[in-house]
């Protein structure tokens, strides 16, 4: 079997996902374009934009599921690599505004006029270029995680200490962001876009660009994930998530693997995050809480770990009910959230796909 | 009580030596033809390990303590290029942390530990050491539960074992045929796509053997092989070492009597971390110091 046929066809709900993920990126847009606002068959832009953000959670969740669920790292910072991806893209499309600010500056973003710098921090340099900051989409959370990762493996930190640190971790760069002498604009974050590539942010077309443009992004994150996973490396990181002195003992350097697809996973969320920014409008330090990090290790656990796609419906489900909750009972959303871990922890451990599967499997 | 039953019961049978059964074993394992011939199509990987001297282990002045008690105390051990060596001790003569203190779990607190001439284990980490050419295979058999049987033997399998060439590994022909050759072997060959955590104990203890096989290390380390097997099973995993040797060196930790006496060429006694005798079965059981130390321990157990 070919890498490309073993991808596609090696499992058929693989498949399925594929097939529902281009349904949704042609269908939605399609009906958005062309239904009048009346019909039943109407997709909203808010829906449409809504849409647009679950998708980029779903591929955060592959991200977290890949070493999760495969290597057994459990990291409860990923929102760090998420939330840095998107200040990379915040700081491109902060400096695409232009002298349209409230201030009116030409080079100046408002909060740095607001606290009378006089120049752009050289940490902002190249980011008025496209190609530049998409590079500091992968490079700024790659290499984040490289570090710290090298750090943590290296000295063998695992299980729920490692788990830990990643809170630290996040947390340390929550309040690192929340200064303003940090330069991106501390408390208020980065916000007021304009324009992306000249085209403007409010417009449909631009909305249903980076509406597809997520979903391109998760199936790409997807194939190369399932690519990883039924390839020799991926049996490696499920040899090292069960038994990993064993693994050591027939000659894989385990902290290296552990360090790459931790690396590669992190630039996965960094991509998330910056696609998620032009559609919500704004990146803030509350990206990087220690409790959004919590709350994207239970989507994945909701939907089942080491599936891939049950991690990304996982996040669509989990963010839905978020959103119908927070309209109808915000006050019992966390309350809702926590009964959802719990059950599912208890009751199903292998989330819904396995829930599903089980089911599937008594029908044949 | 039991545990002091059972010790006695191993050393009488060292002592006495249950004639009928090693007997039988041996003359098996010696009358059979080459059924493990194909292993020498295979040959050992290149390696940069020096066996001019016709030593493949060295331990010198090995010294390992744990909380002040010394598991190792000033071992020294030689395994000779080809040899299948037996080391048998009573528990806690420290052979488990030899066999650590091989593989780079366990660093020494003293001594000097070399693969051929000129490849000093303390400088490698695991993998490292492995990749020189020693295998081990452990006590409790441990594979990896949910791969499946074929995937297990993939995966042990001499090759470069970096990221990139494990993330575009494509099986050549030569290791598929190798693969399925050591299937049959272990006689798993229809379990082939079974998940490997479904196998039964002693199928377990055969496909960690069989990855053993794959690996094709120059050195094998085997704690206690035959743990859980069946008297058939003991026969064909002594048949099995005795047929890897020569080309391979093999180490063999192992409390079952009858199976070393069948395999054994050379025997070694652990005591306390120390060397208590070395030589040929008949001169281990005769040796005063040897009787000794297995009849005291039983003494103090019963």
């Amino acid at each position: 079997m070919g890498p490309l046929s073993r991808i596609l066809f090696g499992d058929r709900v693989s498949w399925l996902f594929l097939v529902l993920l281009a349904a949704i990126a042609i269908i939605l847009p399609w009906l958005n374009l062309t239904q009048p606002p009346d019909s039943p068959w109407y997709v909203s832009n808010y829906a449409l934009n809504l849409w647009g953000k679950y998708l980029c959670y779903a591929l955060l969740a592959l991200s977290v599921d890949l070493i999760w669920g495969y290597c057994g790292i459990l990291s409860l910072g990923h929102g760090a690599f998420f939330a840095l991806g998107g200040y990379a893209m915040g700081m491109y499309l902060m400096l695409q505004i232009g002298d349209r600010g409230v201030y009116g500056h030409p080079e100046l973003p408002d909060f740095m006029v607001f606290l009378n710098w006089d120049a752009l921090p050289w940490y902002w340099y190249g980011f008025d270029q496209f190609w530049f900051a998409m590079l500091m989409v992968i490079v700024a959370p790659g290499l984040l995680a490289f570090i710290f990762g090298w750090l943590a493996f290296r000295s063998r930190v695992t299980g729920v200490y490692f788990s830990i640190i990643t809170q630290a971790l996040t947390f340390a760069l929550m309040l690192a962001f929340f200064r303003n002498e940090m330069g991106f604009g501390g408390n208020n974050g980065l916000t007021d876009f304009k324009d992306i590539l000249g085209y403007d942010l409010q417009a449909k077309t631009t909305r249903i660009g980076l509406f597809v443009a997520s979903a391109v992004a998760l199936a790409l994150g997807f194939i190369a994930c399932r690519y990883i996973v039924t390839s020799k490396l991926g049996r490696v990181a499920v040899a090292i998530r069960d038994t990993e002195p064993r693994t050591r003992f027939i000659g894989y350097r385990v902290e290296r693997f552990k360090l790459w697809l931790f690396t590669f996973s992190a630039v996965l969320a960094g991509i998330a995050g910056a696609l998620y920014v032009p559609q919500v409008g704004i990146i803030n330090p509350g990206e990087f809480a220690p409790l959004k990090s919590i709350e994207l290790a239970v989507w994945v656990a909701v939907g089942g770990r080491g599936t891939l796609y049950g991690a990304a419906a996982g996040a669509i489900l989990v963010n839905n009910a978020k959103t119908w909750f927070t309209t109808a009972a915000p006050e019992f959303w966390l309350f809702a959230l926590g009964a959802l871990f719990v059950l599912v922890t208890v009751l199903f451990p292998k989330g819904i796909i396995g829930l599903l599967r089980r089911r599937g499997g008594e029908g044949s | 009580m039991s545990d002091g039953l059972i010790r006695r019961d191993r050393v009488f049978g060292l002592l006495a030596g249950e004639p009928g059964r090693a007997e039988r074993l041996r003359e098996r394992v010696v009358a059979r033809d080459r059924v493990f011939g194909f292993m020498e199509r295979f040959p050992l990987p290149e390696t940069e390990v020096s066996i001019d001297a016709g030593t493949i282990l060295y331990l010198e002045g090995v010294t390992v303590s744990f909380d002040g008690f010394k598991a190792l105390n000033d071992l020294n051990l030689y395994i000779d290029d080809g040899e299948l060596r037996c080391i048998i001790g009573p528990n806690g003569a420290g052979k488990t942390t030899m066999m650590d203190v091989i593989t780079g779990k366990t660093r020494p607190d003293s001594g000097k530990v070399f693969f051929g001439r000129n490849t000093n284990l303390l400088t490698l980490d695991e993998a490292a050491i492995a990749t020189a050419g020693i295998g081990r295979k452990f006590q409790q058999p441990t594979v990896f539960e949910n791969l499946s049987v074929f995937h297990n033997l993939e995966l042990s399998m001499a090759a470069d074992k970096g990221i990139w060439p494990s993330l575009t590994w494509r099986l050549n022909g030569l290791q598929r045929d190798r693969i399925d050759e050591v299937l049959e072997l272990i006689g798993l060959d229809s379990q082939r796509q079974d998940r490997a955590g479904a196998l039964s104990h002693g199928q377990k203890q055969w496909l960690e053997i069989g990855m053993l096989l794959t690996q094709n290390p120059l050195l094998l380390l085997v704690d206690e092989p035959v743990a859980g097997m069946t008297e058939q099973e003991v026969e064909q995993t002594a048949e099995l070492l005795v047929a890897l040797a020569g080309q391979h060196s093999v180490v063999v930790v192992e409390h079952d009597m009858a199976f070393v006496r069948s395999i054994a060429r050379r025997v070694t006694v652990l005591h306390e971390g120390h060397v208590l005798a070395e030589g040929s079965m008949e001169q281990i059981q005769n040796n005063p110091k040897v009787i000794e130390v297995y009849l005291g321990a039983a003494d103090a157990d019963g």
